[in-house]
């Protein structure tokens, strides 16, 4: 498995943490990004559809790591990112860091989900139970997952 | 000479096509082949701002200049995660 993917296939959180898993790194973090029940205008959701450029989307996730290594000192980091369609509780994105200590861990992982946000060609679809569909953007500096 | 051009996400929808072929004179640039497919779809005018154009691969600028061959693809803002 690559470090870095974006694939039709079902995520394994476990199996893309093992990418990074080794002697040389005590802090391990993994966020996982989940498809939500409700938007965040508080309609309810029926699922989600994502689009990828995927070789530019995986040239952008090697370079979000090497900015996170530059930044965070040495990690080893691993991202996956789900295309096609997505049911509610589905999960959409994987980003597993694994650094020496604990807070260089949690803050590559931080900077690099949202680098992918911000940069990633990666895109949503957002369908509704009302029966509507709406492509959604990231907002740049946003916090939400 | 003759590009391809890759839409995506929302602009795929509004130009009702994922890739065509697009022929534009010699030194065209990026800008240029925008404003070939604006002229032919309305929806799409305003959105050249917030529209990243990458060309082979590389995000670009709008006055790149063109070769024969090459392949455009056009990026809406991001929406993943």
């Amino acid at each position: 498995m690559n470090r870095y993917a974006v694939s039709a296939q079902a995520l394994d959180a476990a199996a893309i943490e093992a990418l990074v898993r080794d002697d040389a790194h005590g802090g391990m973090v993994t966020f996982a990004g989940i498809v939500r029940a409700r938007a965040d205008d508080g309609r309810a959701v029926r699922g989600l559809s994502y689009e990828a450029q995927a070789e530019m989307a995986v040239a952008e996730f090697e370079a979000i790591a090497r900015e996170a290594s530059e930044r965070f000192g040495d990690c080893s980091i691993a991202i996956h990112h789900r295309t096609g369609d997505l049911a509610i509780g589905e999960t959409a994105v994987v980003v597993a860091v694994a650094c020496a200590h604990r807070g260089a861990a949690f803050d590559a992982c931080r900077f690099a989900i949202d680098a992918l946000k911000e940069r990633a060609p990666i895109w949503k679809r957002e369908s509704y139970v009302d029966g509507t569909a709406e492509w959604r953007e990231n907002a740049c500096g946003e916090s939400h997952a | 000479m003759r590009v391809s051009v890759v839409a995506f996400a929302r602009l795929r929808e509004l130009l009702g096509f994922s890739q065509r072929s697009l022929v534009l004179p010699e030194a065209a640039s990026v800008d240029d082949a925008w404003s070939a497919i604006a002229a032919e779809a309305p929806a799409i005018r305003e959105l050249r701002g917030s529209t990243r154009i990458a060309c082979n691969g590389a995000v670009v600028d709008g006055v790149r200049r063109l070769r024969d061959g090459d392949e455009l693809s056009l990026l809406p803002p991001a929406g993943g995660g």
